[in-house]
């Protein structure tokens, strides 16, 4: 069974006559790593909502494990990690890692052991009493990692979740999830613009394009596992950067000038 | 350490520095015989020894001293408020939290609530006396009636700034709360609420001077002398002959303000964990 059915969906927004997703349709496998890139206003972000169900579908179905998505997420079916790490300043960093737990109502002994193996995860078993704002930004958006898989939910969604931090930091974080990804065999939905890091992370790569949001090609990867750091530096690795740029290209002739630096800038 | 004493030190130069200007003051004016914007004379402005010496003599032949009588009056004025800024307090959180949660009541109710603080207590306090203080067991005869004067100043600020500060939370943190399907209780208690601590104390530090003020004036039409508005009434009839004792009183109010003021300040310093840069 798919992790997430994607039928026919259409997202159109009233103000304006908006249409952000045009007739999406997409499947994703258990344990797949799936990447969604395209310029801005292409509705990446916009599909990752309706997949969580914080934004609902004009036209079409979305299924997650099964499930309509308005009722995985009642379940808990998804984790999710924002573009800002959207930790509450009033709670250590172990208290945050606990929310979602808290919510599901476990007991105190339960949510120490969880949070604390979900420290060991993201390495940060030493900070668990720190407040966020004594984090880096890349710190902080490990323990936002953490607290979305805390509770095991079957999908990760991720909205440009590295989108904020420094190039390096980026880089590492990348090896981390990986890693991550491999240990506990989640599905991933990853929102980003920078095709490298789409190309170094996914099974497949969903190229969209704007106006309207549409799919306009899938890219498999089938760089070898486990990815390391030289893998940004092989033949293959090129090559399929090449081929979703190329994609990305096809479709230029919707972009805007500053669509077109962003791009550019990724070269 | 050195901080504190440093701002110790700082708090001290500037209560001389007050001192000597409202002495420099009354000298120059007195001496050039100046008559605006009033005439200074040793009544219309004692000087600082003639108050300070007043709380040691007793008000009235075989009394206790001032300082005596103050301190008990002060005490049951500090009651009164207290128990009005309780009152008040929950009564402004209770409101902001039903208001938040509805766009209907926020439009048909906040109005009014503003309207209600439009109205001088003065012209409130003689009626909510005959309202009230029949109804009150005898215990609370009297007081009773204006610690709710009180709660009615200390209520309004309270339900302002929540509103605001439960409308503040981060969209982000609610729209995470939504993918934990979390209930409308959680959100409150785990999101709204404590982001709008900043804002809550904000209020409460308003609330807390205002409640005394409140308290204060609410003994007025009461008729009660057991607090520090009694004896301010009292005094007043007694000005021209001798005016030390008013302002005796007053600086005894003023401080019963600051307490309740920088007792929020503490409370705040313990409860509220932000970012150092968030911090007001």
């Amino acid at each position: 069974m798919s992790v997430v059915e994607i039928k026919g969906v259409t997202k159109t927004f009233a103000h304006g006559n908006v249409t952000a997703l045009e007739n999406i349709e997409l499947e994703l496998q258990p344990g797949e790593f799936v990447s969604l890139i395209g310029p801005s206003g292409c509705g990446k972000s916009t599909l990752l909502r309706v997949i969580g169900d914080l934004t609902p579908p004009t036209r079409g179905s979305v299924t997650v494990n099964g499930k309509p998505a308005p009722r995985a997420r009642k379940d808990g079916d998804y984790g999710i990690v924002f573009q800002d790490s959207v930790l509450f300043d009033w709670r250590t960093v172990a208290k945050n890692i606990a929310l979602p737990l808290e919510m599901l109502g476990w007991d105190r002994e339960r949510r120490k052991t969880r949070v604390d193996e979900m420290l060991d995860l993201v390495e940060l078993r030493s900070f668990a009493d720190h407040h966020p704002w004594q984090l880096s930004g890349g710190m902080q958006q490990r323990v936002s990692i953490a607290r979305a898989l805390s509770f095991e939910p079957a999908l990760l969604l991720m909205d440009e979740p590295f989108g904020a931090l420094d190039e390096m930091t980026r880089e590492r974080l990348n090896l981390e999830l990986l890693s991550i990804w491999e240990k506990l065999g989640s599905t991933v939905v990853f929102v980003t613009h920078s095709i490298s890091e789409a190309v170094f992370l996914s099974t497949r790569v969903v190229v969209m394009s704007p106006r309207p949001g549409r799919i306009a090609g899938v890219v498999d990867i089938d760089l070898p596992t486990p990815r390391t750091a030289e893998t940004r530096y092989t033949p293959r690795f090129f090559e399929l950067v090449t081929k979703v740029r190329e994609l990305l290209r096809s479709r230029g002739e919707h972009l805007l000038p500053e669509e077109e630096e962003l791009l550019e800038a990724d070269r | 350490m050195l901080a504190q004493l440093r701002r110790a030190g700082i708090v001290a130069v500037a209560v001389v520095a007050l001192v000597g200007l409202w002495e420099l003051y009354h000298w120059i004016w007195a001496t050039a015989g100046w008559t605006w914007p009033f005439t200074v004379n040793d009544t219309s402005m004692p000087h600082i020894w003639t108050i300070f010496k007043a709380f040691g003599q007793p008000a009235q032949v075989n009394q206790p001293s001032l300082i005596n009588v103050l301190l008990h009056k002060t005490a049951f004025t500090a009651k009164e408020a207290a128990v009005g800024f309780g009152i008040g307090a929950v009564i402004g959180f209770v409101l902001a939290v039903v208001l938040v949660h509805s766009r209907l009541l926020q439009r048909g109710f906040l109005p009014y609530i503003v309207v209600s603080q439009t109205v001088p207590i003065l012209a409130i306090a003689p009626m909510v006396v005959v309202w009230v203080n029949p109804k009150l067991p005898a215990p609370l005869q009297g007081w009773g009636a204006v610690a709710v004067i009180a709660t009615y100043l200390t209520f309004f600020p309270v339900t302002i700034n929540t509103l605001r500060g439960l409308q503040a939370a981060d969209p982000r943190a609610l729209e995470l709360m939504r993918t934990y399907a979390a209930t409308r209780w959680s959100v409150l208690w785990k999101v709204r609420v404590p982001s709008s601590l900043p804002y809550l104390f904000s209020a409460l530090r308003l609330s807390a001077t205002a409640s005394v003020v409140g308290a204060i004036i609410g003994e007025l039409p009461t008729g009660l002398q057991n607090g520090l508005g009694g004896a301010i009434f009292n005094f007043n009839e007694y000005y021209s002959i001798e005016p030390q004792e008013l302002w005796a009183t007053d600086v005894i109010a003023a401080f019963l303000g600051i307490a309740f003021f920088v007792l929020v300040v503490v409370a705040e310093k313990a409860i509220v964990r932000r970012a150092p840069e968030n911090v007001a």
